[in-house]
């Protein structure tokens, strides 16, 4: 089966799903629960190296590492998110980069993270002794995605739902109805955390090398422009986002489109992004899946 | 009856001014009070601090025997105490059964886990909120527009959602401020009703009101504040016919006027 697939489009899409996995983590926390995070990219690096550490340098089994990692992840994003939360919503962005530059600047100099050199040799994860192959990783990755769409889906349906869009559209109204709105914010960025936690878990397993260059403010900016491009608090808008946003670039590369010099991709990329935004923000403010009149349930009429 | 809620010495300053004043308040159990008083009394200040969105400079606050000083809004909230906002806050890009649900949130238990997983708890809770909040909206005559955007009804109607998601979760008190600003006689005799209906299901109410008339007929006591301070408190006839109160408003006027407001 492996040899009839161009392994390069096999890598393509295995990070298209992780990217995706990035992008629904930072749409709960800045599209269901309104809290604007710089960041993101911290959670993801939090997450690789964690799995990384367990399973390189502690050893351990890396289904294991994996699961360790995401509950690094989770509780990690809630004690950093904490005193960001606390401050005004104004400042967030702020202090959310703040929080994104000292996590790669931590990843870059700490002895445990490998310092500049990063982390080599992240295994493979193997299954009754057999090493996964690349085909198998990328259906565990996209199981993973399907569930993380399910888990979501019925996040946003449940009293976590509820409690996030009261916060997003009115903080006092939703004090007034007796949500503790800090819990309920700093349980959005750890649940998003989390699944930038489980995003980069896979992606360490699945490179096998990390280091800090990877988890930088450009992977966190461009994770919002795809989220808010694609449509702030739906599944489908950041499922279009990341796509299209991610796969564009490849586009040029599979194709080898001369138009534009390769090395400046990135750069070039981030123009796009920037400019998309500010079209959208002038002409659909609301993403491309973004809906005017919003149901939180269907209702049920009898 | 019982003394519901107990306030001694409220105080609370903005800069040089004094907003509340060594106000101090009993309300009983099953009470209908109003509380009037010229623009910038002070009066949706008050409510502010009772409901924990400002902290009393000074002063104490006991609720059903519990001290409530202090408390966070939400925490007050889940004491039992709902509000209306004389500027009307409601969800309105979301329909009015989604704001009115919002009300039963402190009701629901189903976390995150029996969500993810759908458990049975979690659907029953989900249908036992729809049935309440479906309920008080055929009470109120709301059911042909529970799907609409809340932010699309006409006033009056944006008024009694945001009182129906202060009332589907029988809080002990609730404080309604300015409820019948902007809604016809008609709207307003309904509006009476309905303070009526919420007296009957056990309800206290604290009512924020400028319709003189409505508040006299509707009230068992009356308080007036002027520059924060409580100048009056008793019957509603015996209150609007005291010379200090007649002075507080026809003073407040002049003021208004002086300032081109
Ligand atoms: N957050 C605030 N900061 C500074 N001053 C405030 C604040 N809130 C209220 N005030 C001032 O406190 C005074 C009382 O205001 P408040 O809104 O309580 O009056 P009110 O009795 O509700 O008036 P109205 O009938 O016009 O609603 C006013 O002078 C107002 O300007
Ligand atoms: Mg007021």
């Amino acid at each position: 089966m492996e040899g009839w697939i161009n392994p390069y489009y096999l890598d393509i899409i295995v990070f298209l799903f992780i990217n995706i996995i990035l992008g629904l983590g930072l749409n709960l926390i800045t599209g269901y629960a309104g809290q604007v995070s710089l960041g993101h990219a911290a959670f993801y690096g939090i997450g690789a190296y964690s799995t990384a550490i367990f399973s390189v340098k502690i050893g351990l089994n890396p289904w294991l590492s994996i699961l360790l990692a995401v509950i690094i992840t989770f509780l990690l994003s809630a004690i950093l998110g904490l005193p960001s939360l606390r401050v005004r919503e104004d400042f967030l962005a702020i202090t959310t980069l703040g929080l994104g530059l000292i996590a790669q600047s931590f990843f870059k100099n700490a002895k445990i993270t490998g310092g500049a050199y990063g982390i080599d040799g992240i295994p493979m994860p193997s299954i009754f002794g057999h090493e996964l192959t690349d085909v198998e990783y990328l259906l565990l990755v996209f199981i993973v995605l399907l569930v993380l769409i399910y888990v979501l889906h019925r996040l946003s349906r449940s009293k976590l739902g509820q409690a996030w869009t009261a916060i997003q559209e009115d903080e006092v109204v939703a004090q007034s109805m007796g949500i503790n709105t800090l819990y309920y914010k700093v349980l959005a960025f750890a649940i998003g955390g989390a699944f930038a936690g489980v995003a980069g878990a896979l992606f360490a397993h699945k490179v096998s090398f990390i280091s800090s260059d990877t988890f930088g403010f450009t992977l966190s900016a461009t994770l919002l422009s795809m989220v808010v491009i694609g449509g702030l608090g739906t599944i489908r808008g950041t499922l279009f986002g990341v796509s299209v946003l991610y796969l564009l670039p490849e586009v040029f590369r599979i194709f080898d489109i001369k138009i534009i010099d390769p090395n400046y991709i990135d750069t070039y990329k981030m123009i796009l992004y920037g400019l998309l935004m500010v079209i959208m923000m002038r002409y659909r403010p609301k993403g491309v899946f973004g809906r005017k009149i919003r149901h939180q349930k269907r209702a049920v009429k009898d | 009856m019982d003394a519901l809620l107990e306030m001694k010495g409220i105080t609370k300053r903005f800069g040089g001014l004094t907003a509340v004043d060594q106000v101090d308040l009993i309300v009983k159990k099953g009470e209908i009070l109003g509380l009037i008083g010229p623009n910038g009394a002070g009066k949706t200040t008050f409510f502010n601090i009772l409901t924990g969105i400002y902290r009393p400079d000074q002063g104490n606050i006991q609720f059903n025997g519990t001290d409530i000083t202090g408390f966070k809004p939400y925490q007050i909230a889940n004491q039992g105490i709902f509000r209306t906002f004389q500027n009307i806050r409601l969800l309105k890009d979301y329909s009015v059964l989604d704001n009115i649900k919002l009300g039963l949130f402190r009701q629901t238990k189903a976390g995150a886990w029996s969500s993810i997983f759908g458990l049975r708890r979690s659907r029953e809770e989900e249908k036992k909120v729809a049935e309440e909040s479906w309920a008080l909206l055929e009470r109120l005559g709301l059911t042909d527009l529970a799907n609409e955007a809340a932010g699309n009804l006409s006033y009056g109607n944006q008024r009694r959602v945001e009182i129906a998601r202060a009332l589907v979760s029988h809080p002990e008190m609730i404080l309604l401020d300015e409820p019948a600003a902007g809604m016809n006689s008609e709207e307003v005799e309904s509006l009476s009703a309905l303070v009526r209906q919420i007296r009957q299901q056990g309800t206290t109410v604290i009512l924020i009101e400028h319709n003189v008339g409505m508040v006299v007929e509707l009230c068992d006591r009356l308080v007036v504040l002027d520059h924060g301070v409580k100048i009056a408190d008793g019957d509603p006839n015996q209150v609007v016919a005291n010379p200090a109160v007649i002075e507080a408003y026809i003073g407040g006027q002049e003021v208004t006027e002086v300032v081109g407001d």
